[in-house]
């Protein structure tokens, strides 16, 4: 049976006789593993996580991530790190972050300007 | 001798015309790739070959053959010099397309590199222009040749026959035009003789070192720098150039 679609792609496909394209499909495929994806977007500049990618070894994982993610912005590193070697705390145990109320002191909440402040300054270091 | 502008037109008419026809090939796979990350990778890499294509057909623009649109859409099918492996049809094999853009993207890598050195100021200039994306896709077509060859057994099957048959194809890259002396003489271009040497040691260095040896001494399919065509591009340009077809031929883009 021919389809005919405004996407030619989909026209050229010849299926049999009353068969549903979701047959397809395979159900079962094997999913690759992901990798974690860093970008540094000058020299000096902290790594900073933006996401992940699915790859079959590391090489080609850089490949998938200078597309999905160094393509649109400044870039001049990547790093990827697969997933399962991250070690991580578990949500239910997020408990362990809090302190008890009278140690505000600790809390670095004056410390939130700080991003605003050195923006600041490098903006006015590139002026000059 | 020829002219040295009908020889630097000829050059760039076949190279313009690789670059649109393959680009266009490879954006087929937009939307029905075999992972999301590949499908968006594969298709930006088409669209930077439609970007060489446009950048190659200004210069002819300026050297007086008219709009570069004119020049993509509204040809006759025998005025179009890219080669046979460009218009070879996709057909759903994801190892033919790879094999395909890792042959092609080497022979490109290498002809800019040449290039560099025109005597044409404008032509080396896109040289240099295209030389970090074209070192991407070179750096692309690597991984996944690479990966694939030392794969499963299914994955390394596929990949050498695809190597075996598209290397004929790969090999008309290098058909002779019909300027070669005035090119290299002028000291535009160092000639396809010359390119394919480089091409041949080059990639047959790195398949060896990938656990494959190619025997490179096969018929080239030749034709298509002079006008003559697989039956696959005329289909091609038809469904290309539909949309164009359909409208006013002044419609502004």
């Amino acid at each position: 049976m021919k389809r005919v679609s405004l996407d030619p792609r989909v026209s050229r496909i010849d299926f049999a006789e009353g068969e549903n394209p979701q047959n397809l499909i395979n159900e079962n495929i094997d999913q690759w593993e992901t990798y974690e994806v860093f970008t540094q977007k000058k020299r000096g500049d902290q790594h900073q996580h933006v996401g992940i990618v699915h790859a079959p070894s590391k090489d080609l994982a850089l490949v998938m991530a200078k597309e999905q993610y160094a393509r649109r912005g400044y870039c001049v590193n990547l790093w990827v790190v697969p997933t399962a070697s991250v070690t991580a705390t578990e949500y239910e145990d997020s408990d362990i972050f809090d302190s008890v109320p009278e140690k505000t002191h600790r809390e670095a909440v004056d410390y939130k300007v700080k991003g605003k402040i050195t923006k600041y300054l490098e903006s006015k270091k590139t002026m000059a | 001798m020829s002219n040295k502008v009908e020889a630097l037109k000829e050059l760039l008419y076949k190279m313009a015309d690789d670059q649109l026809i393959l680009g266009h090939r490879n954006s087929e796979w937009i939307g029905i790739g075999p992972i999301i990350e590949e499908d968006i990778a594969f298709g930006s890499l088409a669209q930077d070959k439609t970007g060489h294509a446009w950048n190659l057909y200004q210069l002819l623009e300026k050297m007086g053959e008219g709009d570069p649109d004119h020049m993509a859409f509204s040809r006759e099918e025998n005025a179009y010099k890219c080669s046979h492996l460009t218009e070879l049809p996709t057909n759903g094999d994801f190892a033919f397309s790879l094999v395909r853009h890792f042959y092609f993207d080497h022979a490109e890598s290498l002809r800019f590199a040449a290039l560099s050195n025109c005597s044409y100021p404008d032509l080396s200039g896109l040289a240099r222009k295209f030389y970090s994306e074209i070192k991407y896709h070179v750096f692309h077509a690597n991984s996944w040749v690479k990966n694939l060859l030392n794969g499963n057994e299914e994955s390394k099957a596929k990949m050498i026959t695809a190597l075996k048959e598209t290397l004929p194809y790969a090999l008309g890259i290098f058909e002779n035009g019909p300027h070669e002396e005035t090119l290299i003489s002028e000291g535009l271009f160092i000639g396809e003789e010359a390119l394919k040497a480089q091409w041949v040691e080059h990639v047959s260095g790195l398949l060896s070192s990938y656990g494959v040896e190619l025997d490179f001494n096969v018929e080239p399919k030749v034709g298509g720098r002079n006008g003559y065509h697989t039956e696959h591009l005329k289909p091609l340009l038809d469904e290309m150039t539909e949309v164009v077809q359909l409208e006013d031929k002044n419609m502004d883009w």
